[in-house]
């Protein structure tokens, strides 16, 4: 027990020390053997044993208990469809947490050995660990919130998206039906009803955004000017802070709209196309003489704002990150001890052989951790398989039954109005079944460790 | 970090953890940090190598924010006007403190149903922890230091329930508890808690105990003290760190527990866990309870996490198989 802090755990969850040849200090009576064991054998036989006798049972009787129904709970697993999509989940995860997680505790374990900071590093990773999965799954919530003003992975995602995709969208413009563009009231497209000619500059004007609220500050536009035989005009937002100014009129005070599109239509096939300038102006080719104008309604979309988290498709790897985030530090803090135990020379020897840092990690690291890196795999498994207040409480109630796993849907059969204690019993075996091999593993381990 | 090489930083951690052989090594500290008369790593591999550590160390830096915006976001959440909670994100608070206020916690705090469930889960959870420790010590004795008939297969018997996973006793107990009249009060999670905290805490207490040394359990013995004396005179005090490290752990999962309480408990007898979860079905109306009330049920864990972080960290580990 004597590990240093957050350095080293204990042995791993299967280890146990070889226990020597021991005899009683005392001839015990038999009378006080029993005083010693009978409340925890008591405990363990009427809250353990007997619950795992009684579920095998009640497992084969329909959801009242009244009729018997042998194996059919277990083919119902396979065939209800809301049961079925729990395994599927529960598989899913399963497949893919374990390693997630392991290979996080990897990294972190072999990268934090190289700097002087490892000890408060590893206290920042491994703290969501002593949090309940319930405070993990609000915290979550948060982050994943759709709104980028209120969850911080969207504010992220939208924050490197405009950065890289210039946002040019105007939602909230349109034409003024004073204008020549017809369109409906809101969205566009919105097209001239006069069709355009080189050497008179286009005006489109488009109101119904306070100017303070353009999308970055462009300055003021500019009425275009002929250009020979090209086809010019100017996009901008007729309106003024304050009033004033000359509808359909480009007064040098209204703000430029840079980024919208431009389309020449002829008989409803776009022949030239532009984008207006910081100004506000655009240019057409000579083909465009004689079009129509039309601003689509691509211009008038919504802002990106970022992914749907927790919507049908992502919910489940959003929950596998919350679950990433919290058990990374078991793993990490497991391995490390693991490698504080990795023999120095042997690493030092690959060095000396010419390998590089990737090869000794590779060759080297690797195989010497594989013991502990089986371990924690297993115990991430385990624990996987039995996921339950993370979906519960991350997955918001209309997608549940996409995010669903067994253990949830376990509590949902048996305890939610289905009320089915035939099928969650089922679910229960079948839980129970997927961690018998690891009891079988420790008991042989036990059995081969211990006295004769 | 100009002083050391990579090669240093790699083997050099500065905690004395390095395992006694590989100090013992005759080679192992002068190769280390390149002075030893070994081959120096190239010029070229040496600067790749410590512009990798710059690397390195801003990932390391981006990882460690990555982990902690979560937990900060919902503190920040919790210390706003609620009136900006839908205006701006947490992240806003840095930049305009005027949005500072501890409104949310005196409204939570007046909250009755979060208060009494506050007082529930500690009538949960400190007699679930205390019973599970003196049963576990009691049988962890008896399997260490006891002769009787089958000791080694009534122990791997026990060993061999650790990872039974609760929710097969979730129907069971359901009825059970119904059958003696305690389904809907504390009792139920307190029996469910302790049946199933038992095979780790004997597992761990009587792989302690068995370390004991013989001579001094025979010294006590000369002394006269009989079993129940020396149980509680010699064993319990020596054992301290194990059972510290299994209170912790035992009381950290009953205290985070959701699954078992949502089941066993109702309205009046509910803990912090489940009472939050109720909110949760309308996370956004809720946001106002749930930020202050989940940051409440995650302080008295935080704050156990970094006063014990040794027992934590090896009660933890030992028992995540759970």
């Amino acid at each position: 027990m004597s590990t240093p802090a957050v350095s080293a755990g204990a042995a791993g969850p299967a280890g146990v020390p070889p226990a020597k040849p021991r005899k009683s200090v005392l001839g015990t009576k038999p009378g006080v053997v029993v005083l010693f064991l009978l409340p925890a054998l008591i405990m363990l036989g009427a809250l353990v044993v007997y619950p795992i006798g009684y579920s095998v049972w009640r497992s084969l009787y329909d959801e009242t208990g009244d009729g018997f129904v042998g194996l059919g709970n277990y083919g119902d697993v396979f065939t209800d469809d809301a049961t079925f999509t729990a395994l599927k989940n529960t598989a899913i995860w399963v497949a893919i947490a374990p390693a997630l997680v392991t290979g996080l505790g990897l990294i972190f374990a072999v990268l934090t050995e190289r700097v002087r900071w490892q000890t408060a590093f590893k206290l920042i990773i491994f703290m969501p660990m002593a949090i309940s999965m319930l405070a993990a799954g609000i915290i979550f919530r948060l982050v994943y919130e759709a709104d980028p003003d209120q969850g911080v992975a969207n504010a992220v995602v939208v924050g490197v998206h405009d950065t890289f995709v210039e946002s040019t969208a105007y939602p909230k413009a349109s034409a003024p039906n004073w204008s020549d563009m017809e369109g409906p009231r809101a969205k566009g497209p919105y097209t001239t009803k006069s069709t355009v000619s080189a050497g008179e500059p286009a005006l489109l004007p488009l109101v119904g955004l306070p100017p303070d609220k353009v999308p970055g500050d462009p300055g003021p536009a500019k009425a275009a000017e002929a250009a020979g035989d090209k086809i010019t005009g100017t996009v901008w937002l007729d309106f003024q802070k304050g009033g004033g100014g000359e509808k359909g009129v480009v007064d040098g005070k209204e703000s430029a709209l840079p980024g919208v599109k431009v389309e020449a239509v002829k008989d409803g096939e776009v022949v030239a196309s532009a984008t207006t300038g910081d100004d506000g102006t655009f240019a057409l080719p000579k083909e465009a003489d004689g079009a129509q104008l039309r601003l689509p309604a691509s211009n008038f979309g919504a802002a990106y704002n970022g992914l749907d988290w927790l919507g049908p498709s992502l919910v489940t790897p959003a929950v596998i990150g919350a679950y990433a985030w919290m058990w990374a530090g078991f793993a990490m803090v497991l391995i490390a001890a693991g490698l504080a135990g990795v023999d120095r020379n042997l690493l030092e020897a690959a060095r000396v052989d010419g390998a590089n840092e990737w090869q000794v990690f590779r060759r080297v690291t690797v195989p010497l951790l594989a013991p502990v890196l089986v371990v924690v795999f297993v115990t991430l498994m385990i624990n996987v398989m039995k996921i339950f207040d993370l979906v519960y409480i991350i997955a918001p109630e209309p997608v549940q039954d996409d995010a669903n796993v067994l253990a949830l849907q376990l509590y949902l059969v048996a305890f939610g109005p289905r009320a089915d204690y035939g099928l969650g019993s089922a679910i229960a075996i079948v839980l129970f079944i997927l961690v018998l091999p690891v009891m079988i593993i420790n008991i042989r381990r036990l059995r081969k460790e211990g006295p004769r | 970090m100009s002083e050391s090489s990579a090669a240093s930083e790699f083997s050099g951690p500065t905690e004395p953890k390095a395992p006694a052989e590989a100090k013992a090594g005759p080679v192992t500290a002068p190769s280390a940090d390149g002075t030893g008369g070994r081959p120096r790593p190239s010029l070229a591999a040496r600067i790749a190598s410590r512009s990798g550590g710059g690397v390195l160390r801003v990932f390391l830096i981006l990882m460690a924010l990555l982990w902690l915006t979560p937990t900060l976001g919902l503190l920040a959440s919790s210390f706003r006007d609620p009136g900006e909670m839908t205006e701006s994100g947490w992240w806003t608070v840095f930049t305009e403190p005027s949005q500072f206020t501890s409104e949310l916690y005196s409204t939570l705090l007046g909250n009755d149903t979060i208060t009494d469930a506050l007082v529930n889960t500690i009538w949960i959870t400190v007699p679930s922890t205390v019973l599970v420790v003196v049963f576990g010590a009691m049988a962890g004795y008896a399997f260490a230091w006891m002769d009787f008939k089958g000791r080694d297969w009534w122990f791997v018997a026990v060993v061999g329930l650790l990872v039974v996973p609760i929710q097969i006793a979730l129907i069971p107990l359901a009825r059970l508890f119904g059958d003696i009249g305690v389904f809907g009060s504390i009792v139920g999670p307190i029996l469910f808690h302790v049946g199933f905290g038992l095979p780790f805490a004997v597992f761990l207490l009587r792989n302690f105990f068995a370390e004991i040394p013989r001579e001094l359990l025979e010294a006590a013995r000369l002394d006269g003290a009989g079993e129940v004396r020396l149980f509680f005179t010699v064993v319990m005090p020596l054992a301290g760190p194990a059972l510290a490290s299994l209170a912790i752990f035992q009381f950290l999962w009953v205290w985070n527990d959701l699954l078992v309480a949502l089941i066993f408990t109702d309205t009046s007898s509910q803990p912090l866990t489940v009472a939050l979860t109720r909110e949760t079905r309308a996370f956004s109306q809720n946001i106002e309870t749930l930020a202050p009330g989940a940051f409440l049920s995650l302080v008295i864990p935080l704050a156990v996490f970094f006063a014990f972080q040794r027992q934590f960290v090896s009660g933890v580990m030992a028992g995540a198989v759970k």
